[in-house]
């Protein structure tokens, strides 16, 4: 028999009831992290049924999408005046439905604020081996600490807020194999912007994906959580990556985390988490990024993605593609590289980390956001903005020209006051580029922090090997 | 949930490949808090310009079009984000079933769990329903099959549990709830406890 690999470990751990012919396994659940997006519908529910939150202590809960990115000093006071009366009415809701059934709330002002996949590993409360998961897809970040994190729909984010426990099949298994040295200027957006567009929208789909090789073992843990963050642009189910010395440092001392023996025992556990070394996966994919370039997509999903440097593909007869392209109002066979850009947005679930900043950070020192650009940088959570700025990063932000605002989802989705206009081209460090993601209408480049950065100086798409 | 067996329709046809969640309901309508109308929403940056009108040449808008229960999409429909209003639009406008080569992971189990019945069929089968819009099919889902005009019928498959629920017209809360002790059991086997409040 073939070893485990990371995944299984981590799955075998938390079946409650196995699966048969007839019935899912019945399958624990760690850590749930909910946000008024996808809630308000299952705490409805449990009042219906009169039904109690089952562990309110595995319920880590914040509010990140619809709020606002300007200053609120007291949310009832100020809510009405910076947002429209829907998403004023789901952030009440959500401060009732916690108070309601007796959950801590990460609310404003609490310190702790900030986008859910944001918060969770900084607080220490995602951690190697956890199960986690959040009525949100990018929950798949949370992987890059060894846990598996996977977004579900408000029907499951009532069961797990019932029962801890969900109804699943086991998924099948991929390691995607990442080797060769980042040049300069080239990072973790790349690599998996670069990945998707190989594998395709749809290549994880069923699958839970393992990144592993040298690439991966370099990078910190901030970058790892953008590999993690994007596995869902591929349609997979979850994205791992094995536990070492670098999510042990990054861990230690962290607010959430097991102290004394308790901690010395949990990093035993974690370390034994990785794949042993003869598992096995029913699909492996190479990749080699040693010549990578830094990458920009050019179409309405994220596999619709070029190097900086190389032509947009000809749609030929791919209708599907033509559309995307006329959508996008780019041409084929030409780079994207000197583009116009309208406007800059630095933040999201995928790109909003003290990594993200301190980059953006050293190619707008001594340089200014062209005229024509309007650039906003949106820390992840409230945290990040106070080490930002106790880094002076906000001085270096303001002082180029950029708009530096209080954390939340903020322009990654249309649903807060943070919009595109119609038309508008947009270089995004977010992770879809759907059509009208940012608002209706908007054009979304996704591209990494730096290339974003270079892009705003510039006023059209730039490369920031240039500039770094 | 409404129990479905089996049902019969003409089809919509919208041919186009990865149509997204964002596409299906607009973030600007999440803000919601509630399940009901949302199928006002339902494509609405494809179905209505920007005044509100509808597009006359998309195809939910065709006056043929209402009423159908199925439809038939382009490969891997429903990626994207897990927000469950996908499936409660599709709902509330009177889909019951889509029909594709591939759907997406989250939005396949959304739809399980809200009488939504998620066909995925051979590249084939997808082709000939994707060239001959308004075939009436039926699906069903006793025996996962499909049936076309041809007379031709394609097995589909179907989570076993979830195609229990559905043609009983019970939600999975049930099974987990009737299995509370065995939660029990399992936190207080385990070695390890993931409280946040330790
Ligand atoms: S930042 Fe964007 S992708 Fe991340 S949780 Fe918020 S809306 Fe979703």
């Amino acid at each position: 028999m073939s070893g485990k690999s990371l995944f299984e470990k981590v799955w075998d751990d938390h079946v409650v009831v196995p699966e048969t012919a007839d019935t899912p396994a019945i399958f624990y659940i760690d850590l749930h992290i909910i946000h008024e997006v996808t809630t308000p519908q299952a705490f409805n529910m449990l009042r219906e049924t009169g039904m109690p939150v089952r562990r309110t202590d595995l319920v880590l809960a914040t509010m990140d999408h619809s709020t606002p990115t300007v200053p609120i000093e007291n949310l009832e006071e100020s809510l009405d005046a910076v947002s429209d009366p829907e998403p004023a009415a789901q952030i009440r809701a959500m401060v009732k439905n916690c108070a309601d059934f007796g959950i801590e709330l990460h609310g404003f002002g609490s310190g702790h604020r900030g986008i859910v996949h944001v918060i969770g590993p900084e607080i220490g409360a995602t951690q190697p081996g956890k199960t986690i998961v959040c009525g949100d897809s990018h929950s798949s970040t949370h992987g890059a600490f060894g846990a598996m994190g996977f977004g579900i729909g408000a029907t499951m984010v009532g069961h797990v807020l019932a029962t801890q426990c969900l109804l699943i099949r086991k998924p099948k298994s991929m390691a995607v194999n990442i080797t060769g040295k980042l040049q300069p200027g080239v990072g973790a957006k790349d690599v998996i912007l670069a990945l998707i567009g190989k594998i395709g929208v749809d290549g994880g789909t069923g699958h839970v994906i393992e990144y592993r090789g040298d690439t991966v073992s370099a990078m910190n843990m901030e970058e790892r959580m953008t590999i993690c963050n994007m596995t869902i642009e591929a349609g997979a189910r979850a994205g791992m990556i094995a536990p070492d010395q670098t999510t042990i440092d990054y861990l230690r001392g962290r607010e959430k985390v097991p102290k004394g023996a308790d901690w010395d025992a949990a990093v035993e556990r974690w370390l034994a988490l990785a794949s042993d070394p003869d598992a096995t996966f029913d699909i492996e994919v190479d990749l080699d990024v040693s010549e990578l370039e830094p990458q920009v997509t050019y179409g309405t999903n994220p596999a619709m993605v070029v190097p900086i440097s190389k032509p947009v593909p000809n749609p030929g007869s791919n209708l599907s593609h033509k559309k995307s392209i006329e959508y996008m109002r780019v041409e084929a066979d030409r780079p994207m590289l000197g583009t116009k850009v309208d406007v800059v947005f630095v933040g999201s679930c995928t790109n909003s980390r003290m990594t993200d900043l301190r980059n953006v950070a050293k190619i707008l020192d001594g340089r200014k956001v062209a005229d024509t650009v309007r650039m906003l940088i949106v820390p992840g959570s409230e945290s990040v903005k106070k080490e930002a700025e106790s880094e002076g990063l906000d001085k270096i932000f303001v002082a180029a020209g950029a708009e530096w605002r209080e954390a939340g989802c903020s322009m990654c989705l249309g649903m807060n006051s943070d919009k595109l206009g119609k038309g508008q081209l947009c270089v995004s460090t977010s992770n879809r580029n759907f059509e009208g993601r940012q608002g209706p209408g908007g054009r979304t480049v996704l591209a990494s922090p730096e290339t974003a950065a270079a892009s705003a100086v510039a006023g059209v798409i730039a490369d920031p090997r240039d500039v770094i | 949930m409404e129990k479905i067996t089996q049902l019969t329709s003409k089809t919509i046809v919208l041919a186009i490949d990865d149509v997204d969640t964002d596409q299906i309901v607009p973030a600007r309508f999440l803000t919601t808090t509630e399940r009901e109308g949302i199928g006002v929403s339902l494509f609405a940056d494809w179905r209505f310009d920007k005044d509100g009108n509808e597009i006359a040449d998309f195809p939910l808008n065709s006056p043929d079009a209402q009423g159908r229960q199925i439809l038939v999409a382009g490969r891997n429909f429903g990626c994207g984000s897990s927000r469950e209003h996908a499936p409660w639009a599709l709902h509330d406008f009177g889909i019951r079933a889509v029909i594709s080569s591939e759907i997406a992971d989250i939005f396949r189990n959304n739809s399980l769990n809200n009488g939504l019945i998620p066909v995925v069929v051979d590249a084939a089968t997808h082709r000939w329903l994707l060239d001959n819009p308004g075939a009436e099919v039926t699906v069903d889902v006793e025996n996962c099959t499909i049936t076309l005009p041809t007379g031709q019928t394609v097995s589909f498959p179907i989570e076993p549990f979830a195609r229990h629920c559905i043609i009983e017209g019970i939600d999975q809360m049930g099974f987990l709830l009737q299995n509370l002790d065995n939660i029990k059991a399992f936190e207080n086997s385990r070695a390890w406890n993931p409280s946040l409040n330790i």
